[in-house]
């Protein structure tokens, strides 16, 4: 069992203050929102660095804070290829190639650029799948924070979950997207004030970066691995065997670096609608760039507290462990939790549980906006009332908000009952998303590309996805959810789960790309160069930013960022 | 745009600092610091929010004269 933590009268007039200010931004916001653009689009008048913070923070939901913090205790520093090499890359791409053409299109969502470049159909299966897929997220979410307060705090599950639930919806119905983009900005201020402490703390115990090293040797050899696998990111990606997460460098730089990270920091809306809310060209190409930089710096705030608690429980007399699972081993989810409780007294503790808070409520906030607005915009005025007046389009993204937070609670009290279901339905949608950076790379830059060729190439690539996860089988895992239900024995086992993840995308991505390229030179045209004028790249005249010094272009800043990243990447070699 | 941010984050770091700052003055020496190694973290932390409130409370007046 973890330790329980004892909030004092400070922390909750910490945590209520936060309420408090969240709640009342929405308040401030009520009277700007007139309009359906202002309300889904922030009336496209947000400053770049706004928009920037907005773009991290959104993406910075739970399942971030806490899987990463585990994932560096079980992996150490090689967690950083999720930053890196899996987040990095896609961000420069999306600002200084693909953003001129969501932004430039006036789209208003990324399904309504896949109308607009391709056909209805290919909008249709995107729109769908993505507004099903930001509930059952934001469920999830929710399910794991109200479960974490109450296994620490004690609150009870119901009360927590409907009071976060009640927030959220409380300052989204009130202010829009504004509203969250206001309120992620200040969650992530929070979130690095909230967690800083830790990181010095913790480092201040293990004997700062050097004394971290030697101590995360035990945790290696115990594993099985070479003295220094906790502590370099690329030394030991040569064979599955030699790293802790069981993959190969190819498979990690591909999957991972290319189609999976690709595939959401250049797709997903969630992000993208952060960027489209800006004020002009220039600060939408500008948003996934300044958010490249803090998200760069990210490991040293989330994957550092991981690999001092795995150090430390290695280490004898250090009077910090990791609770244990029921099967005996370590519950890695609690390095965040264990660690707040072990080092922050009251005062800093209410901080420290606000900052985690307010990363649930950044990530559900994100899910949230981007599901009313696809909604509304691709489901509802799409195909329900196509000649909705904008006063209605409001009125529906309020009740889609109303909605979308009902059936994340909802969601959360399935998750209660049934844990294979979402495990299942996760699996499904990881399917759907793999193929889709095909999609949009030959939509964005080859004119030939069709609405058939799009629509049939996704199919095809999430198919592939479930049959490459059928045939295949990580070590150990029984068949089933984790893979081999179409072959028996399975055609490959991969030595982890992370890997046959990786090569599922690589296949999914591949199947979509080819199949989209064949199909579409059979099919015959529908869309003239008229037509895709501003959607693909030979035909959009080139944004021009004058009299700038290069390095304050979006090419210069993305160049500058690259730079950054590679010289991280050499630093923990 | 009718609201600056800046001005929340301000106020709420602000406060958050007084709070933590004056919690830690007035808990100094007390056996609750054993957990953070001996530091009065409140104390040094509620400085630095105090002090992150404020400078964002600058910008934002700084931004409101300007045109």
């Amino acid at each position: 069992m973890p330790q329980g933590i004892e909030l004092g009268g400070i922390d909750y007039v910490i945590l209520v203050i936060y309420f408090l200010f969240v709640l009342g931004i929405g308040w401030a916001l009520r009277r700007q929102t007139k309009t359906s653009e202002d309300f889904f689009l922030s009336g496209r008048s947000i400053p770049a660095w706004i928009a920037g913070l907005a773009f991290l923070s959104a993406n910075l939901g739970a399942q971030e804070m806490i899987g990463m913090a585990a994932s560096g205790a079980k992996y150490g520093i090689a967690t950083s290829h999720f930053y890196w090499v899996g987040a990095i890359p896609a961000m420069v791409f999306v600002g200084v190639f693909m953003m001129p053409f969501y932004y430039g299109s006036r789209a208003r969502s990324v399904p309504e650029y896949l109308k607009l470049r391709f056909d209805e159909k290919t909008r249709g299966f995107n729109a769908i799948s993505f507004a099903i897929m930001t509930v059952f997220s934001s469920g999830i979410s929710m399910y794991a924070l109200a479960k974490l307060l109450n296994l620490l705090l004690g609150w009870d599950f119901n009360a927590s979950l409907w009071v976060s639930a009640a927030i959220v919806l409380a300052y989204i119905y009130l202010g829009g997207l504004t509203s969250a983009i206001y309120n992620e900005v200040l969650q992530f201020f929070l979130i690095v004030l909230g967690f800083a402490p830790l990181v010095f703390l913790g480092l201040e115990n293990v004997g700062g970066w050097s004394g971290l090293v030697a101590k995360l040797e035990p945790a290696a050899t115990a594993g099985g691995y070479a003295p220094g696998a906790f502590s370099h990111s690329w030394a030991t990606m040569g064979t599955p065997a030699a790293n802790p997460m069981g993959v190969e460098w190819f498979g990690m730089v591909m999957g991972l670096g290319f189609v999976l990270s690709f595939g959401y920091w250049c797709t997903d809306f969630l992000v993208v609608q952060r960027a489209m809310a800006a004020n002009s060209m220039a600060a939408a190409r500008r948003t996934p760039l300044i958010a490249a930089v803090p998200k760069m710096l990210f490991p040293f705030l989330i994957i550092v507290p991981g690999m001092i608690a795995i150090a430390l429980t290695h280490a004898a007399g250090s009077g910090f462990a990791l609770p244990k699972m029921a099967d005996g081993s370590w519950d890695y989810t609690m390095v965040i939790p264990q660690m707040l409780a072990h080092y922050f007294p009251p005062g800093v503790l209410g901080l420290g549980l606000t900052a985690l808070m307010a990363s649930f409520m950044s990530g559900m906030a994100g899910n949230v906006t981007a599901f009313n607005t696809v909604w509304t915009y691709d489901i509802y005025q799409s195909y329900i009332k196509k000649d909705a007046t904008d006063a209605q389009l409001l009125w529906v993204g309020r009740m889609a908000t109303v909605f979308g937070i009902l059936a994340s609670v909802g969601t959360a009290y399935l998750a209660t009952q049934f844990n294979n279901i979402m495990d299942f339905l996760q699996l499904v949608f990881a399917f759907v998303n793999a193929p889709l950076f095909a999609t949009f790379l030959l939509g964005m830059f080859w004119k030939r590309a069709t609405g058939h060729g799009a629509f049939l190439g996704l199919v095809l690539g999430t198919l592939a996805a479930a049959v490459h996860h059928g045939l295949t089988l990580p070590a150990g895992a029984p068949v089933g959810i984790k893979g081999g239900w179409l072959a028996a024995p399975p055609m490959h086992a991969y030595s982890s789960e992370m890997a046959q993840n990786f090569w599922t995308a690589i296949w999914a991505f591949c199947v979509c790309f080819a199949a989209t390229v064949a199909i579409s030179l059979v099919t015959r045209r529908t869309k003239t160069d008229e037509d895709l004028r501003g959607l693909v790249y030979a035909l959009t005249p080139r944004p021009k930013e004058e009299h700038l010094p290069w390095w304050k272009t979006p090419e210069g800043m993305g160049a500058l960022v690259m730079v950054m990243a590679i010289a991280l990447n050499i630093i923990f070699w | 745009m009718g609201l600056d941010i800046r001005t929340p984050i301000g106020l709420m770091f602000g406060t958050f600092g007084l709070l933590l700052a004056g919690y830690g003055l007035a808990t100094g020496g007390s056996d609750i610091y054993q957990r953070s190694l001996g530091h009065n973290i409140n104390l040094t932390w509620g400085l630095v929010l105090l002090a992150f409130g404020a400078v964002m409370l600058w910008l934002a007046r700084r931004g409101a004269r300007k045109p």
